[in-house]
């Protein structure tokens, strides 16, 4: 079993570790880093539970070597309210939709729709819905999930946020 | 549900990867997009000794086109492949595809060289590949070969690979003017598996004849299976003379679809037949609207 010294931002955090090469991505963020705000569910590759955004990309921290991620810029669901603690649209979202019961998948939820909104200038109902479908919730009937999302399609920032993206988009 | 302990390289070369595969012996293997193998580990279904990591390895991604062939290179991922421009002109049904493979998190991971080297009989690329003749270019330290489709699946998770050699980039002819393509395939929920899958190609000539025709089944055989009586009575045919039904019914004559927890072969057969007739239909439609008879 090889051992590797391991180097990443996570929350803009730089973090250096020595690990195994067999740990997973969830399992470093949870027990090397004490992230525990990323969930382990299935822990293969099924559930979406444990969803992270690395180097900008929403993918399933279970099916991910810790080892990978040297060089990488992590983002979890710990990093995603501002610093002040005032919620992320997404999270806000959930909250007054009533988008979660256990909250046991709430941080894939999460992590998915905020790399979604951050993809495309002004995503759809449609195009929310269909990111989703790699996140399984077994409370809700995501009804709730659901409503979130139209919520995000139709708030009023979600123009403001287009201007944004296109203006950071400029040519530089 | 942690994967059992194994040793790790990340090459940056072809030649390095190779030669850490070969050194790794028999139960060395390589580490694609890791949505297939990474779960694989977890169940301890597969139990590498050492993994040689391809993802820093360069220039295995990438798409290009010349001389009248698409070349996808290995570690192309699965998202780029839903976004290639020289992808939607040449393969189009190979993006189609993709909307099928898994979901958009291992999408944002998962590559068309792994799902080929990996060979589920129920995934789409490998059936995408057969049905449009493609081959496989496969890199071993003796050098590099393009494997013709039809040689490259043996059985489920098997193929023409030797040991130590990697996929390295799958290579699609062109099919030319008047080639329709789509793919369809029902699946319980977005994203799982398909019970039923087809990949279906159709060219045809100025007088509306179909030149040439590929049908490709995916889940209804231990490999991509291709419906070769369908496709020899499509070729020559009428486009507007074709009875979508009856070929549909041919087309489930070429597969061996199985009974499990998820549907009946019965159930596969039935669906299957409808399936490859709703494509058809489809693309007959399409290239009638496009003005070509």
């Amino acid at each position: 079993m090889s051992e590797h010294r391991i180097e990443t931002h996570i929350n803009g955090q730089r973090i250096e570790k020595s690990v195994d090469a067999r740990l997973t991505l969830v399992d470093f963020l949870r027990g090397e880093c004490g992230l525990t705000g990323t969930h382990a569910g299935c822990e293969h590759g099924v559930c979406g539970a444990c969803t992270v955004i690395v180097d900008g990309l929403a993918v399933r921290a279970c099916l991910m070597l810790a080892v990978q991620v040297d060089g990488a810029e992590i983002r979890t669901v710990e990093g995603v309210a501002a610093a002040d603690g005032s919620l992320h649209p997404v999270q806000q979202a959930l909250r007054e939709e009533h988008g979660l019961q256990c909250g046991y998948c709430t941080p894939g939820f999460v992590m998915t729709l905020v790399a979604e909104l951050e993809k495309l200038p002004r995503p759809s109902v449609a195009e929310m819905t269909a990111a989703l479908s790699g996140n399984i919730c077994r409370c809700t009937g995501y009804q709730g999930i659901l409503r979130a999302v139209e919520r995000l399609a139709s708030a009023p920032e979600a123009e403001a946020r287009r201007i944004d993206i296109e203006r950071s988009e400029e040519p530089r | 549900m942690k994967p059992p302990a194994f040793d790790y390289v990340a090459p940056t070369s072809i030649d390095e990867a190779l030669e850490q595969l070969s050194r790794g012996g028999e139960d060395a293997r390589p580490l694609a997009g890791g949505q297939s193998l990474v779960p694989m580990l977890a169940l301890r279904l597969a139990r590498p000794s050492l993994l040689v990591d391809l993802n820093r390895v360069t220039g295995l991604a990438g798409v290009s086109h010349a001389a009248g062939e698409l070349r996808v290179g290995a570690m192309t991922r699965q998202r780029a492949i839903l976004a290639d421009s020289l992808i939607g002109r040449h393969a189009p049904a190979l993006a189609d595809a993709t909307r099928f493979v898994g979901h958009e998190q291992t999408r944002n991971r998962g590559t068309i060289g792994g799902s080929i080297g990996l060979a589920d009989p129920q995934s789409e690329y490998p059936a995408v590949a057969l049905a449009l003749g493609a081959r496989i270019e496969a890199r071993s330290p003796a050098g590099t070969r393009r494997i013709q489709v039809e040689k490259f699946f043996l059985g489920p998770y098997s193929t023409a690979l030797d040991r130590g050699e990697i996929v390295t980039a799958v290579i699609f002819p062109d099919w030319g003017e008047g080639t329709l393509m789509h793919v369809d395939e029902v699946a319980r929920r977005p994203g799982d598996f398909a019970l039923v899958g087809l990949v279906a190609a159709l060219r045809c000539d100025a007088a509306g004849k179909i030149s040439r025709a590929g049908l490709a089944w995916f889940g209804m055989a231990p490999t991509p299976r291709r419906a070769t009586r369908a496709e020899a009575a499509l070729t020559g045919a009428l486009a507007s003379g074709v009875d979508a039904e009856e070929i549909g019914r041919l087309a489930v004559e070429d597969t061996e679809p199985w009974d499990d927890v998820h549907a009946s072969a019965s159930y596969r057969r039935t669906v299957g037949a409808r399936v490859a007739a709703r494509s058809l239909r489809r693309i007959l439609d399409a290239s009638s609207n496009r003005g070509r008879p």
